[in-house]
């Protein structure tokens, strides 16, 4: 499969040219789906009559600055609003953000803080309430209105968050929209917290909010709060955050106005045109310093959160000139009866993310710069799924997508002279963490997620160790959240916190930062069970980059069978404080150890048993034989990493009791680790001839491409179909039903003796 | 002159030649895979990633499962530097990761001035640490 660079890579697909055949159609649909002209363009509107006049009569660059800067401060003021006052525990720790938008709907301008990927996604139902709704005489978008949305399929990064929208009106004329997301959680969803891994079918995902009016006259209506307040398992907090989100967007209206007030129409207008052209022409700018080429990565997810199975996400990155092609094809088909497709704009906004935060942090943060980028995706596959397919863990395949485009961009990057950041290796990229459902000590029913979600670990650099637990991959500034104040709300603690895990290292010449455990137990409930939601247990979720390892796999262990509360009022002393210590010392002769993948259905909990899971490494950097012997030792020291590791992984000789290095020692054990790998490698000729296969392992799951982007496995090496038109498609058994039948076959042939 | 292409592979331009970063070695046309250079080792990833609980007990231990994962480690055939870390599936193919227009290249850094070393971006100078929100 070769990439044709001299035709445009768009999706967009002509509106027929005959008005009245157009009117006809609109007029006699019967069902408004997602609109493929507003989906499938991801670049900046064309400038309107508006915003013509406006840059023809505002072309004072200084003057635009001081504009953006004071809109820039009434977003932040918002983003802070949303932050202190928003009830879902995502909003408390920045999993939540404020923007403003052209009249057209293109996001000019985010907040500092928070999620960049929710705000560029809101750029969709703003566009269909514009083209849907304006002139639509049951609906209409009037001053004071207020729409709300979190069905993904029409712009929002999975379904378990909820944006709002208000038009900004100016003596009756729209000139903008602004706009409030936060990660809610709860949503009514066949499991509880919002993120469904056992759905099956898009309307076991809970809530489909197609953007609709849920406010006039700055008033939410009661009746379709009262109807939203039944569909989910937090009432209370549907209408707080609808009525949090509400002021943010109002707070927002205000200083738009005030802003057109002081500085005029034209000046906000042109203000909010030019931050998007600007953005776009910088980054074509920028573009043009790296080098011209095609960078390849591929990884693979190892499971649909409902079993394992070997996943690709396939990406040829090509460079020429200004332009910057996304080519996606070869990833995995669909999983038509899973949760973990991602939906194609989700993807593009997490990238909007990635340059916006790992290569160019500088540039105002709206969605000009995925203007000069284009995408190529295989239809239905696991990142360009049907309307019809399942994506309510998107997660699972958009982080991974985003990762392998990191990848990609720091190998442009490194040799670019100017440098707007750091190249820098894979930050981790999974959900490990508790989400939780089932009724509080307080008598509450609720079901979210827990803070640890932003725990994971940064990835390594050139000349600098990776942060540990510091920030996810979506949201560089959002906060991991007091654990106190989470038992104050609900009934479980955590009886080991944000202790970081030994060992759990991405290794390099600078290592990955590293990740934490969790290890809590239900205290006080009468009914209350815990859910993961993660991939990542047999084959790693990231690399390092240069020669540095990537991260370890990741288990959850379970002890059952004990009420560690009981036991450590009988006898403290038998408690451990590490996974690695409970699970192989054992401390409770009574108690049930097991491990199990990453995912886990909702299950109910009983008192004081032990669930367990660590935050995942950042991918390291560079030859691990290169690192200072001082810096593994200062590892060593901190318990991050033990004598094996300082051994095995990075050659130092020192005495354990001093932590004093042999340097004379270490430098020889380093040279002969030398020789010894070019003693047991060989040619890559012979690695090709010797260890490369014409199709995947027969005993191993595997969707997605294997040397050819063009054709693609689903699920065994009988199954092979061009990409994109897997037939019979993906339709996954029940795991239930398999262990069933592995039993009943056991079995029966136990009975035959 | 040189590029620093990756932390540990150099493209002489004039030559248009691969060349390890650690020792200098030539190593191959850039207008080829670097791969095809290496030496390369296939790795059973606990070798790497050993198990941190007890493998004897449990099916999942912190440790890649070797059916599933293979690490493929590349490396410079005079110094034995460490280029590349690739997790793969076993038995698939290594990926062509960096096939860069060499030409494009050379008219690129006809304007530009030799770097010495690697440009590594800007130094990260931290806020001043203060308590107030959005103090001075």
């Amino acid at each position: 499969m070769t990439l044709d660079t001299n035709q445009p890579q768009s999706g967009e697909t002509p509106e027929t040219g005959d008005e009245g055949v157009s009117e006809f159609l609109r007029d006699t649909s019967l069902f408004l789906a997602p609109d493929p002209l507003i989906m499938n363009n991801h670049g900046v509107e064309d400038r309107t009559p508006l915003e013509e006049e406006s840059l023809a009569a505002e072309k004072d660059p200084a003057r635009l600055e001081i504009v953006r800067e004071r809109l820039l401060a009434g977003a932040n003021e918002s983003f802070d609003m949303l932050e202190s006052m928003g009830a879902a525990p995502g909003a408390k720790w920045g999993d939540c953000v404020s923007a403003i938008f052209t009249a057209s709907g293109d996001l000019s301008l985010a907040s500092t803080g928070g999620v960049v990927i929710f705000c560029n996604l809101v750029q969709y139902p703003i566009k269909f309430i514009n083209k849907y709704w304006t002139n639509e005489p049951t609906v209409g978008v009037r001053e004071g209105d207020a729409f709300l949305v979190n069905d993904a399929r029409y712009g929002q990064a999975h379904n378990t968050d909820q944006s709002m929208m208000m038009p900004v009106f100016w003596e009756g004329k729209l000139v903008a929209w602004v706009g409030a997301t936060v990660h809610e959680g709860e949503n009514g969803a066949i499991e509880p917290g919002g993120m469904p891994s056992m759905a099956e079918q898009v309307w076991d995902e809970g809530l489909k909010m197609s953007p609709f009016r849920v406010a006039e006259n700055y008033t939410l209506r009661r009746d379709i709060v009262t109807f939203l307040q039944n569909s989910v398992r937090e009432p209370k907090l549907q209408y707080a955050d609808m009525k949090v989100k509400m002021f943010t967007c109002r707070r927002l209206e205000q200083r738009m106005h005030e802003a057109i007030s002081e500085f005029g129409l034209e000046a906000v207008v042109a203000c909010l045109r030019s931050n998007l052209e600007d953005t776009d022409v910088e980054v074509r700018k920028r573009l043009k310093e790296w080098p011209d080429g095609t960078v390849r990565h591929s990884w693979w997810t190892d499971g649909t959160l409902r079993e394992n199975a070997m996943i690709k996400i396939n990406l040829a990155l090509t460079k020429r000139g200004d332009r910057l092609i996304f080519d996606y094809r070869g990833s995995s088909p669909e999983f038509t009866n899973r949760s973990n497709n991602s939906l194609d704009i989700t993807l593009k906004g997490m990238l909007a993310q990635l340059f916006l935060t790992y290569i160019w942090p500088d540039l105002p943060r709206n969605q000009g710069v995925l203007a000069p980028i284009e995408f190529i995706f295989d239809e239905r596959s696991i990142i360009k799924p049907d309307f019809g397919t399942p994506n309510a863990q998107s997660m699972m395949s958009v982080f991974t997508s985003w990762s392998v485009a990191q990848v990609c961009v720091m190998k442009y990057l490194y040799s670019v002279p100017d440098k707007y950041t750091r190249v820098i290796a894979p930050w981790f990229n999974m959900i490990n963490t508790f989400l939780f459902g089932g009724v509080t000590q307080h008598g509450e029913m609720v079901g979210n997620v827990c803070a640890d979600i932003n725990g994971m670990g940064g990835g390594a650099l050139a000349d600098r160790d990776g942060q540990h637990s510091c920030a996810p991959i979506f949201a560089t500034m959002a906060d991991l959240g007091e654990q106190e104040f989470m038992e104050e709300e609900m009934p479980f603690v955590q009886l080991v916190s944000k202790k970081l895990m030994k060992d759990n290292q991405g290794f390099g010449r600078q290592r990955g930062g590293m990740g934490y455990q969790m290890i809590l137990a239900l205290r006080d409930s009468p009914v209350w069970g815990f859910m993961l939601t993660a991939i990542g247990s047999k084959f790693p979720n990231v690399p390092g980059l240069f020669g540095g390892y990537g991260c370890p796999t990741y288990p959850l262990c379970r002890i059952s069978n004990v009420d560690v509360f009981e036991a450590m009022q009988s006898d403290p002393s038998q408690f451990r404080y590490s996974i690695e210590e409970l699970m192989n010392e054992r401390p409770f002769a009574e108690g049930k150890y097991s491990t199990h993948p990453m995912f886990m259905p909702y299950s109910l909990a009983e008192r004081g048993e032990l669930y367990m899971i660590a935050q995942g490494t950042g991918g390291g950097f560079g030859d691990p034989l290169e690192r200072d012997p001082e810096e593994v030792m200062r590892d060593y020291q901190e318990d991050l990493v033990s004598e094996d590791v300082a051994w095995r992984i990075y050659r130092v000789v020192f005495d354990p009791e001093t932590r004093i290095v042999d340097e004379e020692a270490t430098r020889s054990a380093r040279d002969e680790a030398r020789k010894q790998r070019l003693d047991e490698s060989m040619s890559f000729e012979d690695y090709c001839a010797d260890y490369v296969t014409e199709t995947p392992p027969a005993n191993l799951p595997y969707y997605g491409s294997w040397e050819d982007p063009a054709m693609v496995y689903a699920g065994s090496p009988d199954r092979y179909y061009p990409a994109g038109q897997v037939n019979p498609p993906v339709v996954m058994p029940n795991p239930l039903e398999v262990k069933i039948a592995r039993l009943e076959r056991e079995l029966a042939e136990a009975r035959q003796g | 002159m040189n590029v620093f292409i990756t932390d540990a592979l150099v493209i002489n331009l004039e030559k248009e030649t691969w060349h390890c970063r650690g020792c200098d070695a030539e190593l191959g046309s850039a207008r080829e895979n670097y791969k095809s250079f290496l030496r390369v080792r296939p790795r059973n990833p606990q070798d790497i990633h050993a198990p941190i609980i007890d493998k004897d007990r449990y099916e999942f231990t912190f440790a890649p499962d070797p059916e599933w994962t293979r690490i493929v480690e590349y490396y410079c055939p005079h110094c034995a530097r460490q280029m590349e870390a690739e997790y793969l599936p076993p038995g698939h193919p290594p990926a062509y990761d960096i096939e860069l227009d060499i030409d494009a290249l050379k008219a690129q850094w006809a304007d530009r001035e030799a770097l010495t070393e690697p440009a590594i971006g800007p130094a990260f100078v931290p806020p001043q640490h203060h308590h107030r929100k959005g103090g001075e």
